[in-house]
């Protein structure tokens, strides 16, 4: 069974078209890395997976059902926005919070939800942060705890976006390991969306690559290439492989390490 | 204020029963502010309960003009301010600039009416900086029943509403109305700011709602300690402050701020970042 399927989609936000006419299927269990330029709407498909940017067009299917709110066996990690007085809250108080809060009345922890918590902060190895407050924490020790709460309630398909945005190589590595090992163990689907292809390589099964309001699915070697990347990018798009690591280019400029540090601004000439 | 040989300082204290009301009222007053406190404090939306305080100024003075309650007219005016801000929602969050043309405006506005409003300067002062030493009987039962209400209306939304302010977008996803959430919580801070500027006064309100709640956010990382700990100081606060002000003669808002800031000074300097 597909865990995801797109059939015909097309998805808008405001003015703008993400997707148009998109279909694609992605089988359960497998780990697949998202990438694209930013805007491109990496976050946009995560968040119409969830139920909160309905189709304009075509179907979206999640775990056997059309995508909608509150649909039972998605973990998600969205992007961070750090509230200073949640960071004062230790981690454990934390995913306590996330932990089945679409219920009305008073945030009581049961024992099922105790253990739950135990569980996931085990999977991630972080039960030795989680009495500490969150902003004592660095930004991996952080992230760890973001996806042991994306792990609460063990579900079937993991929707991590941006995992590795702002952590040293050596954390993202970590992170990357993590994911692929619980995702196997766990028989888990896993998209994870990343700004650069590098730190997934030899993790993911799959690349799924978003761009002009296209996509492109498939084997890295069968994604990343010149004329592949040159139609989502609709640029000149040239693919230079070097000592085990893969680096976009458009006129000489590389094109992903360039989303990552000017915050978009060569996106948007390589879009034009 | 005269000392009676029969009795200790603080027998005596509450041999007084404009005392007695003001401890009642204090008390039922800084538990909601310590609850309420906490989760404005968790949300980052601490200058909206400063604003709503001022909103409620115009609905205060509205009411004395039209020979209407003014606590009432105040819960009435603050209540609408706050479900206006929920539904404005992140629009109107984080827009500083707008909101404090919002608590100008309606403290200008509150001041026309008390300039057709003649007893001008007492009613202000009390409205302003607080008169607990002024309150009946009448009011404190209706203090109780307000704070029951935020108390309650709290307990039914505090899963989804904690929820929604740790990993809103999370929390959308599971089917929270976050909207929803920020009116409802929004009207519980109007309702908690109304019953505030009964002890404080308008431009005092931060001091029992925030001061007391700002400290235990730093002194404790578990949620129901943090809960605890704020009304805790609060309540201690407010208890503090009657007792000062008993002792010294000085108005008992000045006691309050001084005693919020100190315990927020204290545990800034216990708990360094």
């Amino acid at each position: 069974m597909s865990a995801i399927a797109l059939n015909r989609l097309t998805l808008t936000l405001g003015v703008r078209t993400i997707l148009r006419d998109v279909s694609l299927a992605i089988p359960s269990g497998e780990f697949v890395g998202v990438l694209g330029p930013n805007g491109a709407g990496k976050t946009t498909l995560f968040r119409a997976m969830l139920g909160l940017v309905k189709p304009s067009a075509g179907s979206l299917t999640i775990l056997g059902h059309p995508a909608a709110r509150g649909t039972a066996g998605i973990g998600y990690m969205p992007q961070t926005r750090s509230v200073s007085g949640v960071m004062r809250l230790s981690g454990t108080a934390f995913l306590a919070g996330a932990l089945h809060g679409e219920r009305w009345g008073l945030p009581l922890l049961d024992a099922a939800g105790q253990a739950d918590i135990s569980r996931v902060l085990d999977l991630v190895g972080a039960g030795s942060l989680a009495q500490r407050p969150m902003r004592a924490l660095s930004g991996g020790e952080r992230q760890l705890l973001l996806l042991a709460q994306a792990l609460l309630g063990r579900p079937r398909l993991l929707l991590l976006d941006e995992p590795l945005l702002n952590l040293d190589p050596r954390h993202q590595h970590g992170i990357v390991a993590l994911v692929r090992r619980l995702a196997g163990e766990l028989g888990i689907t896993v998209l994870f969306s990343a700004h650069e292809l590098n730190p997934l390589l030899g993790a993911i099964d799959r690349v799924l690559y978003l761009g002009g309001g296209q996509a492109a699915i498939g084997t890295v070697d069968e994604v990343i290439t010149g004329p592949v990347l040159s139609r989502l990018y609709g640029a000149d798009i040239e693919v230079v492989r070097a000592g085990g690591r893969i680096f976009v280019m458009s006129g000489g400029q590389e094109v992903e390490r360039a989303h990552a540090c000017s915050g978009g601004v060569h996106a948007g000439e390589v879009h034009a | 204020m005269p000392v009676v040989a029969a009795c200790t300082p603080a027998k005596c204290m509450l041999e007084y029963d404009f005392m007695v009301n003001a401890a009642l009222a204090g008390t039922i007053v800084a538990v909601v502010a310590g609850v309420v406190g906490y989760l404005l404090v968790l949300r980052g939306q601490t200058f909206a309960g400063h604003a709503l305080s001022h909103v409620g100024f115009t609905g205060a003075t509205g009411a004395l003009l039209v020979g209407a309650s003014p606590l009432w007219g105040m819960v009435g005016v603050t209540v609408i301010g706050g479900v206006g801000m929920g539904l404005l929602g992140e629009r109107a969050e984080g827009r500083d600039v707008a909101i404090g043309m919002v608590l100008s405006l309606s403290l200008g506005t509150g001041l026309l009416f008390l300039h057709f409003f003649t007893a001008y300067a007492s009613q202000a002062t009390a409205l302003l900086f607080g008169s607990v030493l002024g309150v009946d009987a009448e009011t404190i039962w209706t203090l109780l029943g307000l704070g029951a209400v935020s108390l309650l209306a709290l307990v039914v939304i505090a899963r989804p509403l904690l929820f929604a302010s740790l990993q809103p977008e999370l929390a959308e996803a599971r089917g929270v109305n976050l909207r929803l959430m920020s009116v409802l919580f929004l009207a519980v801070v109007a309702l908690a700011t109304a019953l505030c500027v009964q002890v404080v006064g308008v431009l005092l309100v931060f001091t029992l709602l925030v001061a007391p709640a700002a400290a235990a956010h730093r002194l404790a990382s578990r949620l129901g300690y943090g809960v605890a700990l704020s009304v805790g100081l609060a309540v201690t606060q407010t208890w503090a402050g009657l007792a000062l002000a008993y002792a010294t003669d000085w108005p008992v808002s000045v006691w309050i701020t001084a005693l919020g800031g100190a315990a927020y000074l204290l545990a800034c300097l216990s708990v360094r970042d």
